[in-house]
Parts: structure tokens; sequence; C-alpha cells
């Protein structure tokens, strides 16, 4: 029947429409639907996150084992806060974990870079990583290595 | 039919009731002040030359246009002033059968004459199967049910279409040249239909046609209208041995006389002599 | 000069009032959404003239500029030896921009001439004048399902057109070009942005969706009833779409991801 053809094309055109939405959510954009994963959060305070932005990756041996969720402005110590949520599943860090802010490929995204301590404790929601390193900024670098030279010249 | 917000405005003998209506084209009055009352239960024959404005009559009526002056009394509602969907209450008591047909091509010839049944009753598929196919006998066109309107040549494409214009049995019917391009047999029929449907059913019709025989033959009443206006009325036989030149002239279809043939326009010497420019 | 001046208001003036009777068109087509059961089915078979018909050009389009799109990424990105970037750039060129433009003009041309055409032949042939003796709106039942189905179809064919680019250029980037898999998704993932990328997309699809059957219906509803004035209301959609289409996407481009 002619009818009913018609009504599966549009089935199967609603369908694809579907398909492709899903398609560009899971594996484009990688909205996981595991966001819903289980997490604990940690802060770290940082004297320069650079261009870091919320949902940067947080890697430890190159692995991505979470995700930046906020990025804030201490309002005391004048130092960016950033808060990542890290898979449950990775809850062996120890407390003296170092966080750095890295660049992919030096000039790519930023993202976070944490290194196992050696302490026996682990962190856990809300724990603070307290050794960090800034990102590299390169207008500063330039300006320090301009200011070292100037200076030098008598 | 009780939703219909406008007064009625007098329960009449006349289902259509046109009161010192104008109606202009851009600078060219169509009508002028005319005066035309359709009384229920007839049929009432409009005629006239080509390019009067018969087709633009009917459309007043249907309220497609709007005059500029004056009122069209349908069943006691004056049109022009109607809202839009009062309107198209009004109208679902109408059937038209367009001069070109206009049957819906993207649809058979069987669901165009379902259309109106369709979208305006609940009735089950079989009755209006049972009323499609007696409207489709009707008209001789049964057994052409499943074409596709582009199928159909010129003469049967009009008859679908008026099967589909008296498919829900309106109160007014309004055929717009219902007999052009039928063969005699065919028009013999038509002529017969039209005539029967309005005894059986007792609506009213308006046939407008130039075929003065047939017309004639049907017709309880006949308007001429030429120039903008009505120039001769009455029943048929009246019509027919009219005494006014107007009226003579073109019931018995003599070229030359008071009624143009032509389309107005300035004198054939002048038009000629003013050279190339249009 | 003041004859010129007359001229442009006369214009400016035609101008609004086509706007003007196109929003009426609109508002008397939409004011109410007549009941399900009889609009429905024209409704699918709207979808199926506006969307299913669209589907092969927009396909075969979307693979092919998804492919050159990773070819031409490639090159330069490989100068600076960051090719795994291709994913992410690919992915944000095509939903930000390319996918939902491409895809209107596209659908400009194919779906919003026929619409144009489709009515302005129903209004040359008095099938629109009969269906109002019929007592039937041909607001509703005509203009009302076509839009609603160009409503629907174009974002849907966006997202289409978004994903099968991806599709050919992960074809051409990875599978031909050597690009590592892991990391064109991996970093396309990381970039790309629900909210920001695909939804800004998305809301940029269904404005065009608008703006466009919007223009073909009523070209085609307000077309001279001649053979002559079917033709060029055509022309007119296919035009005005596309113009309306570029100008909105900058428009939109600026609220969305510019300073604004
Ligand atoms: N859309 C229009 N714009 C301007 N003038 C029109 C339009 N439609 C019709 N007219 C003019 O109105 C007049 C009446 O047209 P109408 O179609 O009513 O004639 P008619 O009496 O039905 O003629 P026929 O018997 O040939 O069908 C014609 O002279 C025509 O030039
Ligand atoms: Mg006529």
């Amino acid at each position: 029947m002619r009818g009913r053809t018609l009504e599966l094309a549009v089935g199967g055109f609603m369908l694809i429409g579907l398909l492709a939405i899903i398609f560009l959510a899971l594996r484009v954009s990688g909205l996981s639907m595991n966001s819903s994963e289980e997490t604990y959060r940690v802060v770290a305070k940082f004297e320069n996150i650079g261009g870091l932005t919320v949902r940067a990756k947080v890697t430890m041996a190159g692995v991505t084992i979470g995700r930046v969720s906020n990025i804030y402005l201490d309002k005391e110590d004048f130092v960016g806060v950033v808060e990542m949520d890290i898979y449950k599943q990775f809850n062996n860090l120890s407390s003296d974990a170092s966080a750095a802010i890295l660049t992919a490929g030096g000039l790519g995204e930023k993202y976070i870079g944490l290194i196992q301590g050696a302490e026996l404790d682990n962190l856990t929601d809300g724990s603070e990583i307290y050794d960090t390193q800034s990102a590299l900024v390169l207008e500063d670098l330039i300006a320090k290595f301009l200011v070292g030279r100037v200076s030098d010249e008598p | 039919m009780t939703s219909i917000t406008s007064t009625r405005l007098q329960p009449a003998a006349n289902y259509v009731e046109i009161r010192d209506m104008t109606f202009m084209r851009g600078e060219r009055a169509i009508f002028k002040n005319v005066n035309i009352d359709i009384p229920k239960g007839k049929v009432t024959a409009i005629m006239g030359p080509s390019g009067t404005g018969k087709t633009t009559l009917l459309r007043l009526i249907g309220g497609q246009l709007k005059p500029d002056q004056g009122r069209i009394v349908v069943d006691g509602h004056n049109v022009p002033e109607l809202g839009r969907s009062d309107l198209f209450e009004v109208r679902s008591k109408m059937g038209m059968l367009f001069q070109s047909g206009a049957l819906f091509t993207d649809l058979s010839v069987y669901e165009n004459v379902a259309f109106p049944l369709r979208v305006h009753t609940d009735l089950p598929e079989d009755m209006i199967r049972d009323i499609v196919l007696m409207k489709l006998q009707a008209v001789g066109l049964r057994g052409a049910k499943h074409l596709m309107p582009s199928e159909l040549s010129g003469g049967m494409a009009r008859r679908a279409a008026l099967a589909r214009a008296i498919a829900l049995d309106p109160d007014l019917v309004m055929y717009d040249e219902p007999f052009a391009g039928q063969d005699p047999m065919a028009m013999g029929v038509v002529v017969q239909l039209i005539r029967l449907l309005n005894d059986a059913l007792g609506h009213t019709s308006i046939v407008v046609s130039h075929d003065v025989q047939e017309t004639a033959s049907i017709a309880d009443y006949i308007y001429v209208v030429s120039g903008g206006e009505v120039i001769g009325q009455g029943t048929a036989d009246e019509v027919l041995n009219s005494d006014l030149p107007r009226v003579r002239q073109f019931m018995q279809g003599l070229p030359d006389g008071p009624v143009p043939f032509h389309f107005p326009a300035p004198s054939l010497e002048d038009d000629f002599l003013r050279g190339s420019s249009l | 000069m003041i004859e010129r001046i007359a001229a442009l208001g006369r214009s400016g003036l035609d101008i609004l009032e086509a706007m003007g009777r196109s929003g009426m068109v609109l508002f008397h087509a939409l004011w109410a959404w007549p009941n399900v059961r009889t609009s429905f089915p024209l409704l699918v078979k709207q979808i199926y003239a506006v969307g299913v018909l669209s589907m092969v050009i927009i396909v075969v389009s979307g693979l092919f500029i998804g492919m050159v799109l990773a070819l031409q990424g490639y090159n330069i990105l490989n100068r600076y030896g960051s090719e795994q970037a291709l994913g992410q750039m690919v992915a944000l060129t095509l939903l930000r921009e390319l996918g939902p433009v491409v895809t209107a003009l596209l659908f400009a041309g194919r779906a919003g001439s026929a619409l144009t055409a489709e009515i302005g032949l129903m209004k040359t042939t008095e099938q629109l004048a009969s269906m109002e003796m019929i007592g039937v709106d041909p607001l509703r039942r005509i203009v009302s399902p076509r839009f609603w189905a160009g409503f629907i179809c174009m974002p849907t064919l966006a997202l289409i057109f978004s994903s099968v680019g991806v599709l050919g250029a992960y074809a051409v980037g990875v599978l031909w070009l050597g690009v590592d898999g892991g990391s064109f998704w991996s970093n396309m993932q990381g970039s790309v942005e629900w909210g920001e990328d695909v939804m800004n997309g998305f809301i940029k699809s269904v404005v065009f969706g608008v703006v466009v059957t919007w223009i073909a219906v009523f070209q085609g509803y307000d077309t001279v009833p001649t053979s002559e004035g079917i033709s060029r209301s055509t022309t007119r959609t296919v035009v005005y779409a596309s113009l309306a289409v570029l100008g909105l996407d900058f428009i939109l481009t600026a609220v969305m991801f510019g300073e604004l």
C-alpha cells in the first residue's frame, strides 16, 4: 500500500535523524552517558591557570582520569581555584600528589596532569592538592627573557 | 450551523440577495449598483457576454472577493462582513463548480469527490464510498474513479468537479459554465442533472452559461448582465422574447447591436493610427 | 531625483507590505493547530516530500564536504605537525557553520523551490480557490502542514549532514591519510561542547528551517497566477531564502560565539 511505504519512509527518516543526534552527542561531543559516573571532587589552587577551561581533561600518566568541573578566583589569596571531578575508580591517589597545568602539543589545549606522590593517605572528596605548578604563560616567559637580556647589557 | 455570530438579516424567500453592489477592478467598474435576487429552490441563470463579470459575481457571492459597496446577503448573512471562520461555515453550505474544474491534482477522482465529505462530516468510510459512487454515477464517471485528474479529458474533469460540487448536497450550488466542453449527450445529462438535483433536493442553483437553449430549458429565472448592469431579467420565455434591444441581440446571437462584443478600447482607427506605441 | 526617492520609498513600502502579508499568512496558518486525526497524515505526507526526498542530496553533499574538509585540513595541519587536531577542526566547522548553512542552502534549492512551485500551481489552477469554496481554509490545509514539515525536517537534515560529514572526514583522515583514529576522536570529543557547539548549531538550523519554509510557502501562496508568475516566485524563494540564511547566520554567529 502506498500510504504505508510513505509512513515507513518517514519513520526511517526520523530514525536516521535520531541516530545522527545520538552520534553527535556521544561520539562527536563526547557527552558521555556515564557523565553521571561516580566521581569525587578535588581542589587545587594555582597562581595562574593560563587558558584552562571547564571540562578540560585531568590526566595521570597520559590517561584521562577526570574532568575540570569548575574554575574560580579565590578572593582572599587571589589565586585560581580549580575543582576537578576524578572518577571513583581512581580512588588511590596519594594525598601529596602534585598537579600541573600542561599544554597539549606545546600549543594545543590546556589540561591538568597529576603525578602520584608517596604518602599512604589517599585523596578523598573535598581534599586539596597543595603541590601545584601553574601554567606556563608564553608572554611571561618572553617578558622574563627580554628583561634578562636588557639587564645583562651594561 | 449554530455558531455564526452575525445576526440574520431577514428570513427571506431569496437565498441570495444582492443590493446596490459595486465592484471595481482598478479603475474599471465590473458591477455598478447591481441588484440581483436568487430565489430559494429555483434554478437561476446568469447570462451575459464573455468578460462581463459572471465568474466575478459567483466569487463575490462566495466571499472570495469583496464588493466596494453594497450588500451580498446569502442565507441571511451579509457575506462581505463575515469573519474568516464564519465565512468558511457559510461556504460549507455552498457548492461551486469552477470554470476550470479545479480538481485537486494530487487526489484521485474518487478522493476529490470524497474531499468535502471527509472534511465536513464524520461519516464512516463505507457511507462515504456509497455517496461518492452515487455522485460519480450521476455524472457518468463511476468507472473513472481511480483515475487522477491529469488522466481526464477536459469534459470529464468538469463533470468530476460537478460531482464534487454536489457531494455534500449543499443548499446553494453555483455552476460556472457547466456545459462548456461537453458533447451533446453529456450536455443533455448535465442539463437534466442540474434540474433534477434542484427539484429532488430542493437546493438553490445558479447557472452561469452562454448556451442560450440549454440554459433557457432549465432556468426558472434569467438575468442578463452586460457592461456592469443587469440589462434584462425574467422567466426564460420573457427573456427569449424580450423587446429590449440589448437582450434580444445577446439572446439571438447577433454580432452587431448595442451590446459590445469588444473589450472596452479606443476606436480602431485611433489604435492603428497611433503607430508603434502600444 | 525626487522621482528616484519616491520610487525608493514606494519599493520600501512594497517590501514592508509583503512582510506584513507573509506574517498574516503564517499567523493564519498556525493560529489554530487543527485536529490531530486529520492533520497528522497530511504532515506525514509533507515530511516525506520535504524531508525524505531531500535525504539523498543532503547525505551526498555532507559526505563530500566532510571528505574535502579532511583533505584540506590535513594539508594545513600537517605543516604544524598537529594532524591529530583534524577531527576537532572538521567537527567544529561542520557543527557550527557548514552543517546548518549548507543544509539550509540545499534545502532552499531542493525543498523550498518545490514548495513554492506546488502551492503556486495550486493557486494558478484555482485549486486553492475551490478549496476555499468547499469551506476548507487552504492556509490550514495546504500551508500549515508544509510549514511544520519544513520546521521539523530542516534541523533533522542538518544533523544528518553534520554526522555524515564527520564520518566522511573519518574515512579520508583516518582510513586513507593515516591520522591516528584514537586521537582523531578524543581530540574531537575534548574540544566539541554539547551545549556550545552541537546545540547552537541545532538552534541555527531551526531558525533557518523556519525562515526558508516561511519564504517558500509565502512565495507560493502570493504568486501571480500565471506560469511566468510561478517561475518568478520559485526563483525568488531560492534567492531570498539563501540571502536570509547567510545574513541570519552572521547575526546568529555573532550572538552565539562572538563578543556580543
Ligand atoms: N485578477 C483580475 N485582475 C484584474 N481584472 C480581472 C481579474 N480577473 C478578472 N478580471 C476582469 O474582470 C472582468 C470579468 O471577468 P470574469 O471572469 O468575471 O468574466 P466572465 O463573465 O466570467 O467571462 P467568461 O464568460 O469569459 O468566463 C474581465 O473583464 C476581466 O478582464
Ligand atoms: Mg467566467
